[in-house]
């Protein structure tokens, strides 16, 4: 086992990691533990763009992006940070232009915008063009601008690290300890301060955009030292992710003028959003989606997806605008969209709840208090300024605004204190966990629980939910932890073991999807990305407020789950009726 | 504007979406190593079914996941941008995210190895850190003076387009890996970190050129460029990897750029 010490230690290298890095390395001694090589991270697969109302084609103001992002969240977002992010997004868009970004142009040179789901002028008056982009390669220009710049700014690296503990004393952020890959060593880091920044939790579905790293290691290491997780039940569905594959296509191509149609030819969203039609907010996009499926209009043989048809738009706005997606198109499907239809369905996306934090970034331990020393920022966390649905392009604009404040926020403090005393035996734990999974005798495999944990999540925690679907899930899920005790790996070597590795990916999985179906169960409205067949509509009266979902272990160490709530920061907005 | 309806679908569309498939067998020939087992590389052969649409990285889960767990390998997106899984597959540089069996002719056995000029940790796994290390070494980050200005600097879209096809690189080593220059010589910067160096050297908001100019003059420089074009064929992002090596070659006798 290796000790190391830092002033300040951030758990991951995609967008928010990197741009937290970039400021704390400038103020205190930073490490940065990343289970990937940081340009591998999921923040290069966003495609569309970052909003920001820099108003360099046509009248915009941050004013009319806060209201937007509160009604996209379905007024489940705290108001007070919904209005820092859209106020700070302009110069979150000028520090990535100045850091070397190649946004895509306007004939005037300025950064180009286009129009985006749920994003509009005048508080929903019609679609506005606040999306800074750089073809349909935006995230992949951030994570390589992000990367470029911890370069320059010689941001200290540990690669393929993966983070399994944080280690709390009295109170207080003592560090973290991480499993290194190449070698199997554990290594302790002491820290003053730590920011987590390690992502999303999508594999817990079959059908998703997300990376096959995305587990939730973050939350579910979080979760288990006692501390809440927030809003776990507001998953979004992204409407367009190519049929079965899941992988991406993105909203920029409705953007562009791209037409959502079902079997019949006919542009559906017309009848679901009259003013915003295709680019409403993406919960009800993919919502129609489902509707126009259950009801008949579903595209192929088997009448299981719809088409987004991109073939009235002239080729070279599709080379120049969308050059990624449509590739996808052609090497995925074989198909070519100047001419065809491309055949598309939901995908599991993006987690809009989180480890909660305050807007400094710095992590609650219930609904007032924080843990000192301890930060989290971009999908791992929740502000929360995506409530219950996220609009696209902020979850691009809210890695570098909330990234950025943690990592000022973690170096500042780490100057401000000495570091809290190590625990004892401060890797145990996770000595227990890789010792146990390398030692089971147990006849379960990893990816049989796996498929039937994404198996039930698909058909039970979807779009549609409904009482008994989530009382399956959360049977179904129980079993497969009791199974999971039993989970044995083939590789017992200590070099590369990336068999060991999907195993405890496997069991953050199954920890944070329980949460998820146990948070969903209990909230009995429609809000959002949560939808209940049996509970309609929307309930301010019982359920304006977060779920706030804690561990609690008994005294012979089985766990459960106790739900509180959290209420929401109301500004300047009061809950309408929410139509597009 | 035009309507799609079922009866005018393309061969193409309708076989995207037959629901029905029809698997195949396919042998997978992965070249393993483990050092922690022994001390040299073998080849292994794996038999699974697999629908031809499948990419490469499917079949290998599949090994890991339902016959081998011990097979090693990188991989993170599995769509093609996040750059882990370059591996060489039948022989050639390729994403095995991006690369469906129906593609590399599954009645044969499908060879699958490790990236060559890099060292094999274990698998498919390279040591990737010289590789980063080159791409370091060329400045890869925008170098301005003077005072910022306010708001974002002006490029026109020509300027822009300048260096686009540069921008698309996601650092996966495909095109360094195949250059037999880099194979012999591994203090050769290789083809990914000239293609960095361009990215920047062509912007014009950027007046760090000379220095990258200076670095790439080196004796290990881009002068060792063969022009060979394994590096354009292999990119997985098809960007003109050898076009660019070129023009950093005329920039650096003309010092225009």
């Amino acid at each position: 086992m290796q000790i190391h010490k830092y002033d300040t230690v951030i758990v991951g290298a995609g967008g928010a990691g990197m741009r937290a890095a970039i400021e704390s390395t400038q103020r205190s001694r930073t490490a940065v533990l990343t289970k990937l090589y940081p340009t591998r991270s999921h923040t290069g697969a966003a495609q569309g763009g970052m909003c920001a109302a820099l108003a360099n084609v046509e009248e915009d103001n941050w004013e009319w992006h806060t209201f937007d992002t509160v009604k996209g969240g379905d007024y489940l977002v705290d108001q007070d940070a919904a209005e820092i992010m859209c106020k700070e997004a302009v110069d979150a868009v000028l520090d990535l232009e100045k850091m070397g970004l190649p946004f895509s142009r306007t004939e005037q040179g300025r950064i180009d915008q286009r129009r985006f789901g749920g994003h509009t002028r005048n508080h929903g008056e019609a679609a506005v063009r606040r999306s800074c982009y750089a073809a349909d390669r935006t995230g992949h220009m951030i994570l390589q601008t992000l990367f470029q710049n911890c370069v320059k700014h010689g941001v200290e690296f540990f690669n393929e690290f993966y983070v399994l503990d944080l280690l709390i004393n009295d109170g207080k952020t003592a560090g973290v300890v991480a499993y290194e890959l190449a070698t199997g060593e554990i290594h302790v880091f002491q820290a003053k301060s730590v920011v987590f920044a390690s992502g999303g939790t999508g594999k817990f579905f079959k059908v998703t955009s997300n990376a096959h790293t995305l587990t939730g290691d973050g939350q579910a290491l979080v979760y288990r030292r006692g501390l809440p997780l927030e809003d776990m039940e507001f998953f979004q569905f992204h409407p367009t992710g190519i049929w079965r594959m899941g992988i991406l296509l993105t909203e920029g191509a409705r953007g562009e003028g791209g037409i959502l149609r079902n079997k019949d030819g006919e542009r559906f969203m017309e009848r679901y959003a009259p003013v915003m039609k295709d680019l409403a907010s993406r919960d009800v996009c993919s919502r129609a989606i489902y509707t126009e499926i259950r009801e008949g209009r579903g595209c192929g043989p088997d009448g299981d997806h719809v088409y987004l048809d991109l073939t009235h738009l002239p080729p070279e706005q599709l080379d120049a605008k969308l050059p990624d997606i449509t590739e996808f198109a052609r090497t995925y499907l074989g198909i070519e969209p100047y001419t065809d239809p491309i055949p598309i369905q939901p995908t599991a996306h993006y987690a809009m709840g989180g480890i909660p934090t305050n807007v400094q970034g710095e992590v609650l331990r219930n609904n007032t208090d924080v843990v000192p020393g301890l930060y989290a920022a971009g999908e791992v966390a929740c502000v929360s300024v995506h409530g219950a649905n996220r609009l696209g392009t902020n979850s691009l604009l809210d890695i570098n605004v909330f990234g950025k404040r943690a990592g000022i926020a973690a170096a500042d403090y780490a100057q401000t204190v000495e570091h809290t005393e190590l625990p004892e035996n401060p890797a145990e734990k996770v000595v227990a966990i890789i010792e146990g999974l390398r030692d089971s005798e147990g006849t379960e495999s990893v990816a049989q629980i796996r498929k039937e944990l994404q198996e039930t999540m698909d058909t039970n925690a979807m779009v549609y939910r409904t009482g008994e679907t989530l009382k399956q899930a959360v049977a179904d899920i129980a079993g497969l932890r009791e199974r999971y005790k039993h989970v044995a790996i083939q590789d017992k070597g200590q070099r590369y073991n990336t068999d060991l590795l999907e195993a405890v990916e496997l069991g953050n999985l199954l920890d944070l999807a329980e949460v998820l179906a146990v948070s969903a169960l209990a909230r009995e409205e429609s809000r959002g990305g949560h939808y209940r067949e049996d509970f309609p509509t929307r309930d301010d009266v019982k359920f304006m407020q977060h779920t706030m979902a804690y561990q609690e272990v008994a005294a012979d160490g089985t766990t459960s789950i106790r739900l509180d709530y959290k209420p929401v920061v109301t500004t300047r907005y009061q809950p309408m009726e929410r139509k597009y | 504007m035009s309507t799609p309806t079922v009866e005018k679908h393309s061969a193409a569309l309708d076989a995207a979406e037959v629901g029905g498939v029809k698997l195949i067998t396919v042998t997978l020939r992965i070249r393993r190593f483990n050092p922690e087992e022994l001390p040299d590389p073998v080849w292994v052969d794996y038999q699974l079914e697999m629908d031809p649409k499948e990419r490469v990285l499917d079949a290998l889960n599949k090994v890991k996941w339902e016959q081998d767990g011990t097979l090693t390998y990188r991989r993170s997106c599995a769509h093609g941008i996040c750059g882990s899984d370059a591996m060489r597959i039948n022989g050639r540089n390729r994403l095995a995210c991006k690369t469906l069996i129906k593609d590399v002719n599954p009645e044969q056995p499908i060879t699958i190895e490790a990236i060559k000029g890099l060292t094999v940790l274990k698998d498919l796994i390279v040591d990737m850190d010289p590789f980063f290390q080159a791409y370091k070494d060329v400045m890869p980050f925008l170098i301005t003076s003077g005072n910022e200005p306010t708001r974002e600097r002006l490029q026109t879209a020509e300027d822009r387009e300048r260096f686009d096809d540069t921008t698309k690189c996601i650092l996966c080593a495909a095109c360094t890996s195949s250059c037999p220059v880099f194979w012999n010589d591994g203090q050769y910067f290789g083809p990914a970190a000239i293609v960095n160096a361009h990215r920047f050297i062509f912007d014009s908001r950027d007046e760090g050129a000379e220095q990258r100019l200076e670095i790439l003059n080196d004796r290990e420089g881009v002068w060792r460029c063969r022009t060979t074009f394994n590096c354009s064929e292999a990119c997985p992002r098809g960007i003109e990897v050898t076009k660019a090596i070129q023009e950093v070659k005329r920039a650096l006798v003309t010092r225009r750029f």
